[in-house]
């Protein structure tokens, strides 16, 4: 199928800004889709608020646009009434780890088969350039005239420490290997949190003098480097792409249906 | 004894529960909290029984986002809630009345507001379940005042959420849902059970699963189903993809409203007490009701024409019922266990306002006869 088959054009031209990050990690994870050959009737995207949530108006799946911080207990929802569905769950950084915070490591925790991937801007977009959780110390946004004094989270390691059995990074500029993250994120059995760098020359590039969308693609190529390279090994500044974990253990709908049929046979 | 199989002696809440149940819901998703967690500790042993599903989420937003997800693949869902997790969920109420999703809400109301009082009685949220959420919307909010009713009225939830594409609210307190009396189970068949409307349109065919019929009603498909389309909070257009058209959201914001607002005939629900005759109409619902019966029974024997109006639906609010039924009343008495909250409803829909007066507790404790008893004398001019 051609990729033209994976979204609705009649809602094009997409509203993200010219540069955007976003319109990339679409591209990936369609591909990503394509390539596994996945029915789209099986597919359920949900996705929560913010430039990262419009996503899911732009594929030809079925599409939930819910509310800030909410897609990923919304896809619960759908996911433990019809296990049988692929549910793809975008966010962007402030709504997955900031309003949306305690469904994420809820999420994590349960295990359940959702693939969620947060396409970290680093920067509250559609409202004009707030900072994130995840826009670390010193940082300038409109919300932070004097610099952040927040720091940020790792959205892996945290991912990791509430439970998630799939987690890994990669990043925009690295579209191609996205993909083929992505692809193993949606084949795995459990909850797969897959964070993919985008940049938002808009907001975030302007005010801390990042340059150019260009420029801060550079940027996602020179300061990351794969788990076990020797870049990486010889500059643990560098930010790790890649896999962290691939785990297999219970996955909640599977072990909801045990609960059933020892209901059942009582 | 096969006759005595559905003779059951239960809690208020475990009647809503039988009701949600013999309605056909599948799909529960809660949080515990203090009235109303029996619903979910009983759900949580018998729907896997039946294959439903039950999940306890992470927080309260977390239960009702959920049910909302799982009423799209097709699913008769509930949450159940108490106070401050009535609060919590308003957003995604909101959410279910705008992208017009089926779902049962019930609200065992305790003291307020804030934590208020877990443990004790309560109506004080009857205009938080109208208002609760932002923005214009129309919501269905039904009460019961004994566990029988609260069985029916459970099932009528269940039939108006798939008939209007609406979240319906079931107003409990925490009086009638931790008091335990006799139940009986109707017979599958006994009362009727409303399914989900769904398209016939076939698979190549341009489905609109936001464009009305004729009357109103909207068909719908379930997610995994072979009609692909958009669910969002936006304004949207029939398509379901977000729209700032004028016109479009007008349309929209006018049938949300009306496709509740214009059947409210249908959707009334009232219970008339020693009414024929009545000079002084006491109005009152859920567990304030049963005092207002007792005295009204009992100022009957004295020979008193008082009756009992004991609401059903309180929202749509019945303005014209009530306005009929108390035309020849000489005073009328709100009966409630909040501030006034239906008194002020009530003043605003009969024909002579001045004669609308409020009988209430909200202290925690249960309105008794003798409350109500107390303010009837002094309307009807025999003083304390």
């Amino acid at each position: 199928m051609a990729i033209r088959d994976y979204i609705r054009e009649r809602f094009f031209p997409h509203m993200w800004c010219a540069g955007c990050g976003h319109g990339t990690i679409l591209n990936s994870l369609l591909r990503a889709v394509e390539e596994l050959g996945l029915e789209k009737n099986d597919i359920v995207m949900t996705s929560g608020i913010g430039c990262s949530a419009r996503i899911s108006g732009y594929v030809d799946f079925h599409s939930l646009h819910t509310m800030h911080g909410r897609a990923l207990a919304c896809a619960t929802g759908v996911k433990l009434s019809k296990p049988e569905l692929n549910l793809i769950v975008p966010m962007g950084d402030g709504d997955a780890l900031a309003i949306g915070g305690n469904h994420f490591i809820h999420a994590c925790r349960r295990n359940i088969n959702i693939t969620a991937i947060v396409m970290n801007n680093r920067i509250y977009g559609m409202t004009g350039g707030q900072f994130s959780p995840l826009s670390g110390v010193g940082k300038k946004a409109t919300t932070a005239p004097y610099l952040t004094i927040d720091n940020d989270f790792d959205i892996a390691e945290l991912s990791m420490a509430a439970g998630a059995t799939f987690v890994a990074r990669s990043t925009a500029y690295h579209a191609k290997e996205a993909t083929s993250i992505l692809k193993k994120a949606i084949m795995h059995k459990g909850f797969s949190v897959v964070e993919i760098l985008s940049g938002c020359p808009t907001h975030y590039g302007r005010k801390n003098k990042e340059g150019d969308a260009a420029s801060m693609l550079e940027l996602q190529k020179t300061n990351t480097a794969p788990i076990g390279s020797k870049s990486l090994e010889e500059n643990p500044h560098l930010l790790a792409r890649g896999i962290f974990r691939q785990d297999e253990r219970p996955e909640y709908c599977e072990e909801y249906d045990k609960v059933v049929q020892s209901a059942m046979e009582r | 004894m096969a006759e005595n199989q559905n003779v059951r002696f239960v809690q208020g809440n475990e009647a809503c529960v039988e009701g949600a149940l013999y309605a056909g819901l599948n799909f529960y998703a809660g949080y515990p909290i203090t009235p109303s967690t029996e619903i979910a500790e009983h759900l949580s042993g018998r729907l896997p029984e039946i294959g439903g599903k039950f999940i306890q989420m992470e927080d309260e937003i977390a239960s009702m986002c959920a049910i909302i997800g799982a009423s799209l693949t097709g699913n008769k869902v509930m949450t159940a809630t108490s106070g401050p997790g009535f609060s919590l969920k308003q957003e995604a109420i909101g959410y279910a009345c705008m992208a017009e999703i089926p779902c049962v809400i019930a609200n065992v109301q305790r003291g307020g507001p804030s934590t208020g009082n877990p443990t004790h009685v309560s109506q004080g949220d009857i205009m938080q379940a109208r208002w609760g959420t932002h923005g214009d919307h129309s919501i269905i909010a039904l009460t019961a005042s004994n566990h029988q009713d609260i069985f029916n009225i459970t099932v009528e939830a269940f039939n108006f959420a798939e008939t209007y594409r609406t979240p319906v609210i079931i107003m409990l307190d925490e009086a009638c849902g931790h008091m335990r009396e006799k139940l009986v189970i109707p017979e599958q068949g006994e009362l009727p059970i409303v399914d989900r409307l769904r398209t016939s349109l076939g698979k190549d065919v341009d489905y609109h699963p936001y464009l009305p019929r004729e009357d109103g009603r909207l068909p719908m498909s379930d997610f995994g189903g072979h009609h692909r389309y958009n669910v969002t909070g936006l304004y949207h257009d029939m398509w379901g993809f977000p729209s700032n058209n004028p016109e479009i959201v007008q349309k929209l914001l006018h049938h949300l409203c009306a496709k509740v607002e214009n059947n409210i005939h249908k959707v009334t629900r009232y219970k008339e007490h020693f009414m024929e005759d009545a000079r002084y109409v006491l109005i009152s619902y859920g567990s304030a009701a049963r005092s207002a019966i007792h005295l009204a029974q009992e100022r009957r024997a004295k020979g008193e024409r008082v009756g009992v109006l004991e609401l059903q639906t309180l929202w749509p609010f019945p303005a014209e019922m009530i306005r009929e039924k108390t035309k020849k009343a000489r005073a009328v008495l709100v009966c409630e266990m909040n501030m006034g909250q239906v008194m002020s409803q009530v003043k605003a829909c009969v024909e002579k306002p001045r004669k609308v007066f409020l009988a209430n507790r909200y202290d925690g404790k249960l309105i008794r006869p003798r409350d109500i008893k107390a303010v009837l004398q002094l309307v009807q001019g025999k003083g304390v």
